[in-house]
């Protein structure tokens, strides 16, 4: 697979369509898997790890449907800049990036999903949806699941279920988690308390702060926490109920800055919009949070010409290794934010020129 | 103020709301970009396995019966207790069946069950000690190799190729 090619792209799950794909921006899934025949990674000699990936990469060659749609990349022969790419494109974890040894993961051509070669454990099925979509990501990985199990035997237990490195995972091994983008909740300061609601049914929430009390990007991942004793159906239910909860919140929210500070409401987001498209030099911080702006205001009609599927791609293309990539250069921090800011300009004023639109 | 991992200023502010008090953490870009794109099961995991079962274990023995249990180890893989319980992750399948009863009240602690619900391999767990006799077999020839032991190593590689093929044929 040439990653370079892949820079350019965008995978599936960023295009912004799928339910309510104005507040969630995905759904992924994963699945912790292990092979009944060798030790846990951390116990594993060389020989087990090339073995391993060995075994794995022979049972997804095997799988018939899968041919000329799934490519299979190297982590350990990447450098550094590319490892880091495939981690801002939430393809492979920081762990596979920073670990030693053979691992690798295999990548299918919509990225829709990828399989993680000896990470934590053996293998990690991760499939990633736009919006919302938890049947349609479980279907999808339930499938490849069985497809893998034909070739290879898991290791399993019959009272503990599939089993982990971590106990922590044990059971179905499964985590579901849904990302969503909660901006008016933090703009009326009622995120706090709305997560904290959240804590007591045993879901995981991870915000991201930015300077203050703002936060940046204003996405939030809600998760289960428990994977033994509840079925994958069940775990579904459980992130599954709470969603529509959260997103009735955002929506009322934003309903409410639109009749109580329209003017206001309107103000941040051009200035938002403004910046981006003017600034000469910018941080991926700031980036960031302008970016989360606009996604708002495009999604409340204060933006026109501009859409979401743009401002989704922007999120992942100005991250350091997609600028790296996209301008075929390393760059360091001074420069990246010079490129960032030129990479700005060029996407969202075309973008403006080719609707014929004015922009604020 | 400083990013808490090195000397440039901390412009990241997270808080961590996933444990029972929210966590604040102040980094610099570079450590923000890597704290945050840990997947949100290992960015916490890690402390809390190895915390709970620290915790669970000073409840329920003595200092001496800690000690012992620590040196107790896994005859397939070889990881001790002691091992485990600082870093929080297991060495092979089989600890699971070794250390059951120093498990069971740490999944009861993370899980609130100890009984698996949902999808299992079609292929069920039949064959499970084949494959745990690979695991160790494989660490005895390597340890045969380390002492020099050749011929042993030999022997037991014929063994693994052997069990290998069966596992292939079925
Ligand atoms: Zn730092
Ligand atoms: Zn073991």
């Amino acid at each position: 697979m040439k990653l370079d090619e892949l820079a350019s792209r965008c995978g599936e799950w960023l295009r912004g369509s799928g339910p309510e794909s104005d507040i969630v921006i995905s759904t992924r899934i994963r699945l912790a898997r292990n092979l009944a025949d060798f030790p846990f990674i951390r116990r594993c000699t060389d020989a087990d790890r090339l073995a391993i990936e060995k075994a794995v990469r022979d049972a997804i060659e095997r799988v018939e449907s899968w041919r000329d749609r799934v490519d299979y990349v190297n982590v350990a022969e990447l450098p550094a800049v590319d490892r880091q790419f495939l981690v801002e494109r939430q393809l492979i974890s920081r762990e596979l990036a920073d670990a030693e040894g053979a691992r690798g993961v295999a990548i299918e051509a919509g990225e829709t999903f990828a399989v993680m070669i000896n990470e934590e454990d053996h293998i990690r099925l991760q499939v990633m949806h736009s919006g919302l979509d938890l049947q349609g990501a479980w279907d999808q990985i339930n499938e490849i699941d069985s497809r893998l199990e034909e070739f290879v035997n898991f290791a399993f237990h019959e009272q503990l279920g599939y089993l982990t490195a971590c106990p922590t995972n044990v059971g179905t091994g499964m985590r579901v988690s849904v990302m969503l983008h909660l901006p008016a909740l933090v703009i009326t300061r009622q995120i706090d308390k709305v997560f904290r609601s959240l804590q007591k049914i045993s879901l995981a929430v991870r915000g991201l702060y930015g300077e203050g009390s703002q936060a940046m990007g204003d996405f939030y991942q809600i998760s289960n926490q428990i994977t033994l004793g509840r079925s994958e159906e069940t775990l579904l239910k459980q992130v599954g109920d709470v969603v529509p909860v959260l997103i009735d919140y955002e929506r009322r929210a934003r309903e409410f800055l639109i009749k109580e500070s329209q003017k206001d409401l309107h103000d941040r987001v051009s200035r938002a919009y403004g910046i981006l498209c003017t600034a000469q030099t910018i941080s991926s911080e700031e980036t960031m949070h302008l970016l989360s702006s606009v996604r708002m205001g495009i999604n409340l009609g204060l933006i026109e010409d501009l859409e979401i599927p743009t401002v989704n791609k922007l999120f992942i293309h100005t991250q350091p290794a997609h600028l790296q990539k996209l301008r075929g250069i390393e760059l360091d921090t001074s420069d990246r934010n010079i490129e960032r800011a030129h990479y700005l300009q060029r996407h969202l004023l075309r973008k403006s020129g080719e609707n014929g639109a004015e922009k604020n | 103020m400083k990013c808490q991992h090195c000397e440039k200023p901390a412009t990241f502010h997270i808080t961590e709301l996933t444990g029972a008090v929210p966590q604040e953490l102040h980094l610099c870009e570079e450590h923000a970009r890597q704290y945050l794109t840990q997947p949100e099961d290992q960015a916490e995991a890690q402390p809390t396995v190895s915390e709970a079962i620290n915790k669970q274990m000073k409840l329920g023995q003595t200092a001496e019966e800690l000690a012992k249990l620590d040196q107790r180890s896994c005859p397939v893989c070889g990881i001790t207790f002691y091992e485990f319980r600082n870093q929080g992750r297991l060495g092979c399948p089989h600890d699971y069946v070794c250390f059951a009863a120093e498990l069971e009240p740490l999944l009861v602690n993370i899980h609130g069950e100890t009984q698996h619900r949902g999808k299992r391999p079609k292929r069920g767990a039949e064959g499970t000690d084949r494959q745990t006799d690979l695991i160790r077999l494989r660490r005895e020839m390597k340890e045969a190799i380390e002492q020099e032991d050749y011929e042993g190593a030999s022997q037991l590689r014929d063994k693994i190729r052997r069990i290998e093929k069966e596992g292939q044929a079925s």
